[in-house]
């Protein structure tokens, strides 16, 4: 189980390997396409290698619904729990 | 009375792919062209899909014509005549007769008559159920030679002003002979299926669906039901995907099967010499390449960039391209994948011929 805080570096290291941004531009309350500039195959990217790395399901229907950092962390925190 | 001891066919030990042929239609069409159909831009196509350009066959020419063109150097790069065709095989979903098959018409023209001809219907992942088949006959000793051919008319199945799959694709057909060999040339197929997900590719109608509305709206001639008359405008079933859906089986799962094909064949990523998947999107390829952790020695084919997406040709032209521009690939080990509507899969390790 990890914590919010280690989530988040995870989770930046997923998005600098797919998109090569600045982990420390992955802050929580970036919205992955409007200020990171993610397009939704990178998002499905990004979202695969969370599954994997989290050892979480993130569904494709609610893929949709994160839309900020903090809204993937929040989600993958849950559904850990 | 005794019974009498059946003869069974004597086995093949080995198989080998021995010559591959391509046929590539010539118009070209452009991301340019595909941006008056669909509200778009060049580097956005080519940054989601890796695709410049598509070539697409005029309305003269036919699944049949382009599977005719592959098949013939195939043949000729083999040196096996029709004649000895123990079996022809078109892996095909755009051949527009649901029977007579193509395989029954193609084995006529290149004078294989009377060989076994059959059609497969494994969209993207034909090419590999073709040589998954092929090589299970050959090795049964069910045939000799076994012509396989992904041959696809896309353009007739598409519909150029929706998003999610049309401008994506390509016509196209490749070829290859298989036939027997003194050393392993055909690793073992991992092949399979997942209806779970018969939705996430497929046609907009079933032929059904065509005939009811076709007499519906005739009938509304009459009655005057102008949203009926406006639905059947829209009668022709074409292609859609749930891109989303697909990109995310293809990049996770087909990952998982193409590793197993690997240990299948006995062998680690490093003795390939070529990895060729179904040219279905760059980003799919790229990711697959990621997470099979590939050595930069294995050449990937990215045929899609010209090409675009051919369903079940795609592997073939690619593979045709490869050693065209790569002789000395020749001989080397390659992975093979595909996968598509189905949802189905199919992969193997194979000698380049």
């Amino acid at each position: 189980m990890a914590s919010n805080e280690e989530i988040l570096v995870g989770l930046a290291e997923i998005v600098n390997e797919e998109t090569g941004l600045a982990p420390e531009a992955v802050e929580l309350d970036k919205s992955f396409t409007e200020d990171l500039d993610i397009d939704s195959i990178s998002m499905m990217t990004i979202v695969v290698n969370a599954e994997e790395k989290f050892g979480v399901r993130i569904p494709d229907e609610e893929v949709k619904n994160l839309k900020t950092v903090g809204d993937a962390v929040d989600f993958i925190s849950n559904a850990q729990a | 009375m005794s019974t009498p001891v059946l003869k069974q066919t004597p086995l093949n030990e080995h198989t080998r792919i021995l010559g591959i042929g391509a046929y590539r239609p010539d118009v070209l069409v452009t991301n340019e062209d595909v941006c008056q159909w669909i509200d778009s831009s060049d580097e956005w196509i080519r940054q989601r899909t890796g695709i410049v350009t598509r070539h697409r066959a005029p309305a003269d020419v036919s699944v049949i014509d382009m599977a005719e063109g592959a098949a013939r150097e195939a043949m000729e790069k083999a040196g096996i005549e029709a004649s000895q065709l123990g079996a022809v095989i078109v892996s095909t979903v755009t051949h527009p007769y649901a029977t007579p098959s193509a395989a029954a018409s193609l084995a006529d023209r290149l004078g294989a008559t009377p060989a076994p001809a059959f059609d497969i219907s494994a969209a993207c992942a034909g090419y590999c159920y073709g040589i998954a088949q092929g090589d299970a006959l050959v090795r049964s000793g069910a045939a000799n030679y076994v012509l396989v051919v992904g041959a696809e008319k896309l353009s007739d199945v598409i519909d150029n002003r929706e998003r999610t799959i049309s401008f994506l694709l390509g016509d196209g057909a490749g070829a290859v002979v298989i036939g027997p060999s003194d050393t392993p040339g055909i690793a073992p197929s991992v092949w399979g299926s997942d209806g779970s997900k018969w939705d996430a590719i497929g046609m907009t109608r079933s032929m059904l669906d065509v005939r009811d509305l076709g007499l519906a709206a005739r009938r509304s001639d009459s009655t005057g039901d102008l949203a009926l008359l406006e639905e059947a405008q829209e009668l022709y079933p074409t292609l859609r995907q749930d891109g989303q859906t697909v990109f995310r089986w293809a990049v996770w799962e087909m990952a998982k099967v193409a590793q197993q094909a690997l240990e299948a064949a006995g062998i680690q990523a490093e003795d390939l010499v070529a990895f060729i998947p179904h040219q279905a999107n760059m980003r799919i390829i790229d990711e697959m390449v990621k997470k099979l952790k590939l050595p930069e020695t294995v050449t990937v084919a990215r045929d899609i960039a010209d090409a675009g997406n051919t369903s079940a040709a795609s592997i073939p032209l690619a593979t045709h391209r490869l050693l065209q521009e790569n002789p000395a690939l020749s001989g080397g080990l390659a992975l093979q994948i595909g996968f598509g509507a189905g949802l189905v899969f199919g992969a193997q390790v194979i000698v380049l011929p």
